[in-house]
């Protein structure tokens, strides 16, 4: 039997052990690298273990992000769980089932084609032999290496895989405790931060006595070189003195920014590392018929709704840090860069935070308890970033620029198109070479500064992400500027730049369909040869009653757009109907996707709708604001984001898509949400709005100037 | 110095300054950890109990101002293997992803179902408005408390 190629994930662990183990209590546990976040992906795997094993789900625990007990799979990004864990998940499965087995067949002296696994007990030609996993588990060497030559078994048997299982975390966080911040070890101390205004800035001076008087209590100071934190027994102690700390530090070295640099207009100019991707050089000969846009997008803030958090312990020489960040191994690698321990000496594991959608403040403040911790041994140490903190430190999805040149050919379809882009990178994950964990630029001995790069295409790219239409077009090609200065700390966010890209397109799309004279769908149909695609185009069109469309200008609106995330994940078709007064109000979107064989129905459909709201808050409501400290919108009145009253109702669903592998679910709504949207105000008011958010005042710009 | 009021139906009775805020008593002097701290600028809805019923920001709220008062937190509602109708219905819609700001929201639900028994959804969008999800399970969330809410109009039954 070949060895089918193992995932990235089982060639960095490929000891069984390091992915199953057989309980005592007749449980198996399944440990994955990546972590939960809210999107369902430990309950997700807890499936695809217990449709290979044989095993009812509630036999099955899920351990995720542990560095003692677990793979290392990196960061828990891209819409790549439930393709690379899931997959060596089921891989490890199906080889250990197999094991099982044989053991078991031995034992029976039987053949092992006359056993077969159900509910977890092994029968013999049906019957009961008393054998199961567990009284074969002894047996089984799980140190040895995965090969991937087990059979796995076929789909279309599948009983748990497909089935639309209940979240295994959610009840635990609707009756209590439940996250990273709800852990309190005994003796624990509280700690809060006063952060270092910019990289670069130095401490002249801290009135400790003045934050004393405001703390009211039993106050330490851990001071080391520009990093601070307040550490008590009494949170509230800690929390007042962070409170009051910013007005008695006084730093040398404040960088100054301008309220200019929030716009993404500011980036084109800039310094900035340039890329050709693509068709290049481009064609000799002057374009026919040149037609050009540009449409932007702000900073836009992850905005978790809890504040970074962290607990840390260093005894006896070993630091344990529980956190809430999205990849446990590099944390701890990490976590030793800075520290100066090795690796062995620290243990992460990770425990729930709210969601993310990218990469917020979470290993930041695992670094400052940490910090904290090394400082103060013996004792844990919980460590909370402000509500103001989190919003004005955390890094932020980049500002975009996108500028398409498409040349047109006789029957008006693009025949040459060229996609400009201005963006800082999308990705400063510490330990990738990208970037730091915040802290660590306070330290005496600061980390180099580092060149940015973002994703490679072969990742889906960073500011490229999605830039390539999905349509046929005969030459396409990307000028990428990376620039290299922005004025605050950006990286990924939910998608990177797939909204900006998709939306882009989208918009371009449905004024191209416009100057032809023709209907937005029928237009996109007639270059559009991929056929998953082209079936959600005419799937969501028919559910949105697309063929009934009033004309354009009443205020009512209608907008389609269709993208395939990273042009490698799941496919997803959005209509969204809009009313346009002086503000966008989303009424209802449809949204059909394709992910392949998906393994669990409900859940994925939650990821299409958290994936669309988070699309209409970001597109109608969101941008960082800058002055000049720093980011301004430091809380929801000045970071506004989608309320219960502006959600859109929503109308999701999957094609079957069962002949086909698994496709990464989690981003593929957001580009072509904010699409949508936009084709629908564009719909709405005969005039296109091109810059992200459309707020009140764009559109009162764009109808005077129309 | 010592404030007394009753918690999820317990008298408790707790040292703290009158000022100190409900959240940081309910939390760290009584240990009940379902009621969050999101941004203590009443911005938010993660903190939202119920004293005497009425929907209350725990994260402002000072505890002395709840002497003699009944506070009701997400433990008081019920537990995992026995889950209250709300957090029962808000399992049955698999209404949240990551979960953080789901107690201040059942909480609000609760003082909403328990004022008005039949809420039309533009009243529950009313009484969640105040209430942030990042996530994006608003729609999962409305349709839970309106399955509760039928719950609970049949004596508690599914």
């Amino acid at each position: 039997m070949n060895a089918r190629p193992l995932p990235a994930s089982l060639l960095d662990n490929p000891r069984l052990d390091r992915w199953i183990h057989f309980q005592p209590d007749r449980t198996v546990r399944i440990a994955t690298g990546k972590v939960e976040m809210g999107q369902g992906v430990v309950t997700a795997i807890g499936q695809i273990a217990a449709e290979e094993l044989d095993l009812p789900i509630d036999r099955v625990v899920v351990l995720s992000g542990d560095t003692t007990n677990g793979p290392d799979e990196l960061y828990t990004t891209s819409s790549l769980s439930v393709e690379v864990s899931g997959g060596s998940v089921r891989l490890v499965c199906a080889e250990v089932r197999a094991k099982a087995l044989e053991r078991a067949a031995l034992r029976l002296n039987c053949s092992r084609d006359d056993l077969s696994v159900v509910d977890g007990q092994f029968l013999q030609n049906g019957a009961a032999t008393g054998q199961d996993y567990w009284t074969v588990a002894g047996e089984i060497d799980l140190t040895q290496a995965v090969t991937g030559a087990a059979p796995v078994k076929p789909a279309s048997s599948y009983r748990v895989v497909g089935q639309s299982v209940p979240r295994f975390d959610l009840p635990a966080k609707l009756s209590g405790a439940a996250f990273v911040h709800d852990v309190l070890p005994k003796d624990v101390l509280h700690a809060r931060t006063l952060r270092q205004p910019n990289r670069g800035a130095t401490l002249a001076s801290l009135d400790e006595a003045a934050i004393r008087r405001a703390a009211k209590g039993e106050l330490q100071i851990v001071r080391e070189a520009n990093f601070v934190a307040f550490v008590s027994p009494i949170e509230s102690v800690a929390q007042a003195a962070a409170a009051a700390a910013p007005a008695h530090a006084k730093w040398d070295n404040v960088r100054h920014l301008e309220a200019a640099h929030q716009e993404a207009a500011w980036l084109k100019g800039q310094a900035s590392d340039d890329r050709r991707i693509g068709a290049w050089p481009a064609p000799a000969t002057p374009p026919q018929h040149l037609v050009q846009m540009t449409v932007s997008r702000p900073y836009i803030a992850h905005a978790s709704m809890s504040p970074s958090c962290a607990l840390a312990e260093f005894r006896d020489g070993h630091l344990t840090v529980r956190s809430h960040g999205q990849g446990m191994h590099p944390l701890r690698k990490n976590l030793a860069a800075v520290l100066g321990l090795p690796v062995e000496a620290i243990t992460a594991q990770h425990l729930h935070g709210a969601g993310c959608y990218g990469h917020n403040g979470a290993d930041d403040a695992a670094l400052d308890a940490a910090l904290v911790a090394m400082r103060i041994p013996n004792r844990w140490i919980r460590l909370q970033w402000r509500r103001e903190e989190e919003f004005g430190f955390e890094p932020v999805g980049p500002a975009m620029l996108v500028t398409l040149h498409v040349d047109l050919d006789e029957r008006g379809r693009p025949a040459d198109w060229t996609t400009e882009i201005w963006s800082p990178t999308h990705v400063q994950r510490p330990g990738t070479g990208s970037g730091y964990l915040l802290a660590s630029e306070a330290l005496a001995a600061p980390p180099p500064e580092v060149a940015p790069f973002d994703p490679s295409e072969e990742r889906g790219g960073g500011g490229t992400r999605n830039a390539v239409p999905i349509y046929d077009v005969p030459a396409h090609r990307i000028l990428h500027h990376l620039v290299v200065r922005p004025p605050v700390r950006t990286s990924a966010l939910r998608g990177l730049g797939a909204l900006p890209n998709v939306f882009a397109i989208e918009s371009l799309i449905d004024d191209l369909a416009a100057r032809a004279g023709e209907d937005p769908v029928a237009y996109r149909l007639s270059i559009l040869s991929e056929p998953r695609a082209r079936r959600l185009v005419e799937l969501v069109a028919e559910r949105a009653g697309w063929a009934s469309r009033g004309p354009s200008g009443t205020g009512k609106g209608l907008g389609l757009a269709v993208a395939r995330y990273k042009n490698r994940a799941a496919y997803a078709a959005v209509v969204a109907a809009v009313t346009v007064q002086e503000t966008v109000k989303v009424d209802r979107v449809w949204c059909v996707a394709d992910a392949g064989l998906v393994v669990n129905p409900d859940g994925a459909r939650n990821q299409l709708e958290g994936g669309i709201v988070q699309a209409v808050s970001w597109t109608l409501k969101e941008q960082v604001k800058l002055d000049a400290e720093g980011i301004a919108s430091r809380d929801w009145e000045s970071y506004p984001i989608l309320r219960f009253s502006e959600v859109p109702e929503m109308q999701v669903e999957f094609v079957d898509g069962a002949g086909n592998h698994t496709l990464g679910v989690g981003e593929c709504t957001v580009g072509p949400t904010a699409a949508a949207i936009g084709n629908a105000v564009n719909h709405a008011l005969g005039v296109r709005i091109h810059d992200m958010p459309l707020t009140r005042d764009r559109i009162m710009a764009a109808l005077l100037k129309a | 110095m010592a404030i007394a009021f009753t918690v999820n139906g317990e008298p408790k009775s707790v040292e703290a300054a009158e000022t100190a805020t409900l959240l940081d008593v309910l939390r760290n002097h009584l240990g009940l950890m379902g009621t969050r701290y999101g941004c203590g600028l009443e911005q938010c809805g993660s903190c939202i109990v119920l004293v005497d019923g009425q929907p209350a920001y725990a994260c402002t709220r000072e505890v002395g101002t709840v002497a003699d008062r009944k506070v009701t937190t997400v433990e008081g509602l019920g537990t995992p293997a026995r889950p209250h109708p709300l957090q029962q219905a808000f399992l049955d819609e698999q209404a949240g992803q990551c979960g953080y700001c789901l107690s201040g929201i059942v909480m609000s639900a609760k003082a909403l179902l328990d004022r008005n028994p039949a809420p039309s959804r533009g009243d529950i969008v009313a009484a969640l408005d105040r209430h942030l999800c990042r996530c994006g399970a608003h729609q999962r969330i409305l349709r839970a408390v309106e399955r509760a809410a039928a719950t609970l109009r049949n004596g508690g039954r599914a």
